[in-house]
């Protein structure tokens, strides 16, 4: 369970998260959605340490992300941000294996390398295991991420925005493995995510944030409301319900 | 990155092993070259005499390379050195204050080694002020850091011109004399220190060693994987001050020398983990300075400075990289 006590941001006199009082339930895929500037990115890297809290207070299962110890957060909650530039040249695969560090450290085992092959199969990556990360598309480089951070194996997974660069069918591939994570093995789905037809078709719970408040969360079926997603997107939208799912349209 | 890209690689298939085993060799070349060529006197005398030569060379060479290595991991660019963030310009306005305030005659009388200390103190506690600011927040951008360095490093110097125009001319060629970077040492008492230093240093280093590879993925994965950044950065920031300060104090500023290992060992290299580059920056480091002494004093017989080469040479790789656009 991931519980969010009156948590804020503040940058000067601008409140990015305002207050946000949040409890996300163990287990299955929870997607965070709302505008531009909503304070999703914000909240999310709070979430996961990246980012100190201005008040409030988080906990992972009860563990106080401020004072918990770094290896022992990670070994619980795994995160991957929007913008991963790095200056280090790494292979596709040294950059998976890295997911296991909260494990071993630097003396890789023997378990550490099905983990990795492992990651490097879900995401399709076996191909471009040996390339390096500079040598890839975007898209190719945004599954490398989220393979490290399969790879790392935690309860708690948070992405902001996973489907960057991603195309359709990556896109679509990706959700499907997060919901599989999610149901074969018991793990939490956290996402940021900018495309609601994808959150309305793969999550449990969205959560809609909006001026840095948590303005509706509920089931798909609740959140994808005309009158509700209108409110928060200031835009109109009409949702029609194609093979059992409710998709926006705003085009 | 776009250098990798634009110059053909040095050893394409060459593994780490490899890489590292020629220029170990290489490197032993030099020292023996060093400790031999040209020898025309009893080897009792030679052998200590250069020996000791060769270990504050080799001592220089260490610091440097790591220094620079840690810095660019912890920093994550490839392009900034704790040189040029205005670190030599400090050491030079502690000279000067010192010769303006006490007199050359005074400050020549100062222990050396006391003196010694006490210049690898002020640029601890400088570095520290400094870089925990930069570093510490919440990844301030390149090119403001970039910027800070320079503005330091004018401020120190604009300084250090001022003290120097009032000074006495006589102070003043004894000070110039302090301030030419030179890799004679000779002194072995400021040698064992530095050795402790340095050696302290890199005990501590080395318990963290894990943590190097996991930095240079940047701040965020870093934290992801469960590494205390802060704590961790603080750590790099206090070994490199060390380091830095100690081949300062040894042999004066050298600007770009640092930077020209660094990028050498990633450009030799065909894996950029640690336990490879570190490694790789010390020997090249090595065969550059107890190299190139051999080539300058003893093949070519020139009495040219060797850190005027070094520097002439860091800079146009300075400048390579600046055009090539490492900076992003």
């Amino acid at each position: 369970m991931i519980e969010l006590k009156s948590v804020s941001k503040q940058y000067g006199d601008t409140l990015v998260v305002d207050g946000v009082d949040l409890t996300l339930p163990k287990g299955g895929v929870t997607s965070i959605i709302g505008p531009n500037g909503a304070g999703k990115s914000t909240l999310l890297s709070m979430m996961s340490r990246l980012l100190p809290m201005s008040t409030g207070w988080i906990g992972i299962d009860g563990l106080d992300v401020t004072k918990t110890r770094g290896d022992v957060l990670a070994r619980r909650l795994s995160i991957l941000r929007q913008d991963n530039h790095m200056t280090a040249r790494l292979t596709v695969r040294d950059l998976v294996a890295f997911g296991r560090y909260p494990y071993t450290k630097d003396r890789p085992t023997g378990e550490d390398k099905v983990h990795v092959d492992r990651a490097l199969g879900f995401l399709d990556l076996q191909p471009l295991a040996d390339r390096f990360l500079d040598e890839l598309s975007g898209g190719q480089r945004q599954r490398a991420f989220v393979a490290m951070v399969l790879c790392q194996d935690t309860d708690y997974a948070l992405f902001d925005e996973p489907l960057n660069n991603l195309d359709m069918r990556h896109a679509a591939g990706m959700m499907r493995l997060l919901r599989r994570a999610a149901d074969h093995f018991n793990k939490t789905i956290v996402l940021v995510l900018h495309d609601i037809n994808f959150a309305s078709c793969y999550s449990d719970h969205i959560v809609a944030m909006k001026a840095g408040k948590v303005a509706f969360q509920g089931a798909p079926d609740a959140v994808m409301q005309a009158s509700v997603l209108t409110e928060i997107f200031n835009t109109d939208m009409a949702i029609h319900e194609i093979a059992g799912r409710k998709i926006a349209v705003f085009y | 990155m776009s250098l990798d890209r634009a110059l053909p690689r040095l050893a394409p298939k060459a593994t780490p092993g490899m890489v590292l085993t020629l220029l170990a060799v290489l490197a032993l070349i030099a020292m023996v070259g060093f400790m031999t060529v040209g020898a025309n006197g009893r080897w009792s005398f030679v052998l200590p005499f250069r020996g000791a030569k060769l270990a504050g060379m080799v001592l220089v060479a260490y610091a440097v390379a790591v220094s620079t290595v840690l810095f660019q991991t912890v920093t994550n660019n490839r392009i900034l050195t704790p040189s040029i963030m205005g670190f030599d310009a400090l050491y030079v306005l502690i000279q000067t204050l010192l010769v303006f305030h006490l007199g050359s005659l005074r400050v020549t009388e100062i222990d050396p080694r006391l003196m010694f200390l006490g210049e690898v103190v002020a640029m601890v506690l400088f570095s520290g002020l400094l870089y925990r600011w930069l570093f510490s927040g919440e990844g301030r951008s390149l090119h403001l850091l970039l910027l800070v360095g320079v503005v330091i490093g004018i401020l120190f110097r604009s300084i250090t011109s001022f003290l120097q125009r009032v000074i006495d001319p006589n102070e003043f060629a004894v000070l110039q004399d302090r301030l030419f970077a030179s890799f004679n040492i000779a002194d072995t008492d400021l040698l064992l220190v530095s050795a402790g230093m340095i050696g302290g240093v890199s005990l501590v280093g080395w318990r963290i060693f894990h943590t190097f590879d996991v930095l240079a993925l940047g701040r965020d994965a870093a934290i992801g994987l469960g590494v205390d950044h802060k704590k961790a950065v603080t750590l790099i920031l206090v070994i490199v001050a060390i380091l830095v300060s100690v081949s300062t104090a040894l042999v004066g500023p050298v600007t770009f020398f640092g930077l020209l290992v660094a990028s050498l060992a990633y450009q030799v290299m065909p894996s950029s983990r640690h336990k490879h580059i570190l490694p790789a920056a010390t020997l090249i480091a090595i065969l550059c300075i107890v190299g190139g002494q051999v080539v300058l004093e003893r093949v070519l017989a020139l009495n040219a400075s060797l850190s005027i080469v070094i520097e002439f040479v860091g800079g146009l790789v300075f400048l390579t990289l600046l055009l090539r656009g490492v900076v992003r």
